[in-house]
């Protein structure tokens, strides 16, 4: 995984973004905090614990239960001077800020022949397997991925988690970014000082050389775990987390394909038209020469996200079943 | 010549002569724009269609004249009137129409994207009621960076059935925003009388907000513009939203081609705004009665503006069209 050298601290993924938020508040007065619950509660997650005591309410704006209104509020701001960070509290609202991010947000730019410019970040999460039911569970971040104009972040780690909002915060264009909601306790090694990490550069988080396993946010500890699992049985899995579904960098996870000559994209958004089927075109286009197996898809069933947890648990990968399937496609069951 | 408005009436004293002769030419400029972009598309010249202005100039202008060169609008569909009203030039208008690189969007945007950030102008907007948040957006931006800037908000009557304009309208008066909302009610959402669509007294809405509201003859560009200026200048110095709406009427169809529509309103009704309720025509004659002009000096402002008009088309339709390399050009900043 990489990671600068440096005195690093053992953090959340919610300190981390905490931490980027702050940081560039304080680099730059025209970032600005609006969404539900954002201020003294800090979010229902408390990942924005401490801002508004630092940066006050008119920097971290509590709104009304308004995800369009605040949507479009920020494209209005962003576009004259400003660089807000919108907090939708659940990946499933976004839903409502379809046409403010997918309308405006996304097409200013081109269609103004590149005069405008929106840089906002819409802050959101994915994620099942909390017991939340179908409308507070589902992973979107495909919707966003699909339209020209949007960029698309799925940090997996505090340290990329950090390191990437800033970078979101920083780009002139608008970001959506998506945060695991079962990740915000995972602790993880964050460097002390200032530092960024680019859009579109995927990152190795484990080498191998007998397959590899395609992961994004939520996804990217299943499959880490899975990787150690199949290391008992002989199979050496490499896992490559792209970090950014857009900019995607396809250069990375074509090569490790070419590699290791098998490929599963493992994501927990809905398997029909999702990430895993653009990743898998991916590879499957870039390393055809190469494999000896067909690119496998695991993404979340499709399905309604159930309840029960008995039914829930199964619409989504876990380690044993990417460790089947890895097991499947290099002939070892 | 010199000024004679009539000092019994309180809505126009104060306004000098060459303001008045300055908003006719500006309402002319729109009349005469869109008639030849008409033409332009019954002589197949103009790609796709467009939505006239034509009936409806004295809001525009009425509104425009009372804003600042910095203060920002946002437009709709039906919005070279907007455009024009705040500054925009018509020979750079219609190679935007034409599809041309010398537009204000190089051809990428067309007759519904119009933005130029230079008269203030955040763009039109095809979706109905789609700018409301930007509009809101612009003014917290200019509050929260200290500037005096306001923003107009236009929307026709369709866009009441939005529910991103309640949002934003609640959060203006919350927050207490300087945007004005320029409600245009032409009567028709589409081809819909609006009477169909839209429950009980337009003003209440802004009212239950506790946002000041107040209703105009649209047709009658000295009480749009005077009207105008006093919440103009009380959106800004109190730094906090209003409402204007203008009644009026679109004197063509929906759009260049809604030719056939008795079926949803009467040829009598329209020519009974046309010959009785035209804005050129109520200020010109009143203008002539108060001797602020005579017919020469009006045919002299007609054929300037004639002259200017197929200047600017003619600049349209000489200008190249876009590389193509620009295709994928400006996605993203
Ligand atoms: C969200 C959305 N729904 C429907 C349309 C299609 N449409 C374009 S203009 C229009 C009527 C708008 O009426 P109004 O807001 O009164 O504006 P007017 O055309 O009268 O100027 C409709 C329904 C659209 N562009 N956007
Ligand atoms: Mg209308």
């Amino acid at each position: 995984m990489s990671m600068p050298d440096g005195n690093a601290r053992v953090i959340t993924f919610a300190q981390a973004i905490n931490e980027a938020l702050a940081e560039e508040m304080r680099r730059d007065e025209r970032v600005f905090i609006i969404g539900e619950d954002v201020a003294e509660a800090g979010t229902p997650f408390k990942v924005l614990s401490g801002l508004v005591q630092e940066f006050g309410r008119d920097r971290v704006i509590d709104s009304p239960i308004s995800e369009p209104g605040i949507t479009g509020l920020s494209v209005g701001a962003a576009m004259t001077g400003m660089r807000p960070v919108v907090d939708i509290m659940f990946g499933d609202f976004i839903t409502l800020t379809m046409d403010q991010i997918v309308n405006q947000a996304a097409k200013i730019h081109y269609m103004s022949g590149g005069k405008l410019k929106v840089p906002m970040v819409l802050r959101t999460t994915l994620g099942a397997t909390r017991r939340s039911a179908a409308q507070h569970s589902q992973s979107l971040h495909a919707w966003l991925s699909h339209v020209p104009g949007l960029k698309v972040v799925v940090p997996s780690t505090p340290y990329d988690a950090k390191g990437l909002m800033k970078t979101a915060i920083r780009d002139d264009n608008p970001v959506a970014f998506f945060e695991d909601k079962l990740m915000f306790q995972d602790k993880g090694p964050v460097p002390e000082g200032e530092y960024t990490i680019p859009f579109g550069v995927a990152d190795i988080k484990r080498e191998g050389t007998d397959i590899t396993l395609v992961a994004t946010s939520s996804m990217v500890q299943v499959a880490l775990k899975a990787a150690e699992m199949l290391a008992e049985t002989g199979i050496s899995a490499e896992v490559v987390d792209p970090r950014t579904t857009f900019p995607l960098d396809k250069e990375r996870l074509i090569k490790s394909a070419i590699k290791t000559s098998r490929a599963i994209i493992i994501d927990e958004g809905y398997e029909r038209y999702g990430v895993t089927a653009e990743l898998a075109s991916v590879i499957a286009d870039g390393a055809f020469y190469y494999l000896d197996a067909p690119v496998k898809r695991m993404g979340a069933m499709d399905v309604p996200v159930p309840f029960s947890p008995v039914l829930e648990d199964l619409t989504v990968p876990t380690p044993e079943t990417v460790t089947h399937m890895a097991k499947m496609l290099c002939g070892k069951l | 010549m010199t000024s004679k408005i009539d000092p019994s009436n309180p809505h126009f004293t104060g306004v000098d002569r060459e303001q008045w002769i300055h908003i006719y030419q500006q309402m002319l400029r729109i009349r005469l724009f869109e008639d030849t972009a008409n033409e332009l598309y019954r002589s197949a010249k103009m790609p796709g269609l467009t939505h006239m202005y034509s009936g409806q100039e004295a809001v525009a202008v009425g509104v425009c004249e009372a804003l600042r060169p910095d203060d920002y609008i946002t437009s709709t569909h039906r919005g070279h009137g907007h455009c024009l009203a705040k500054g925009a030039k018509p020979n750079i208008m219609f190679a935007e129409l034409l599809g041309k690189a010398a537009g204000y969007c190089r051809g990428k945007g067309g007759s519904m994207h119009i933005a130029d950030m230079d008269s203030g102008n955040l763009g039109a907007n095809a979706i109905v009621g789609g700018s409301a948040g930007i509009a809101t957006g612009a003014a917290m931006s200019a509050k929260m960076r200290g500037s005096s800037q306001i923003a107009a908000c236009f929307f026709g009557e369709g866009a009441l059935g939005q529910g991103l304009l309640y949002e934003v309208m609640n959060m203006a008066q919350l927050w207490q925003l300087p945007v004005l909302y320029v409600c245009e009610n032409n009567l028709y959402n589409e081809y819909t009388h609006y009477s169909e669509t839209t429950a009980g007294d337009l003003l209440k809405r802004p009212q239950a907000f506790g946002i000041h509201g107040e209703e105009v003859d649209g047709q009658d560009v000295r009480f749009v513009y005077t009207t105008a200026l006093r919440l103009v200048e009380q959106v800004r110095t109190s730094q906090s939203p209003a409402f204007l709406q203008c009644n009026t009427y679109r004197f063509h169809g929906h759009h260049v081609g809604d030719i056939d529509r008795t079926y949803y309103r009467s040829k009598e009704e329209e020519a009974q705004w046309r010959t009785n309720r035209d804005p050129l025509t109520i200020l010109s004659e009143w203008m002539m009665a108060q001797e602020i002009v005579d017919q020469a000096l009006l045919a002299d402002i007609g054929h300037e503006i004639e002259g200017e008009t197929e200047a600017a088309v003619q600049f349209g339709l000489n200008a190249p069209y876009p590389d193509v390399s620009e295709v994928n050009q400006h996605v993203y900043a």
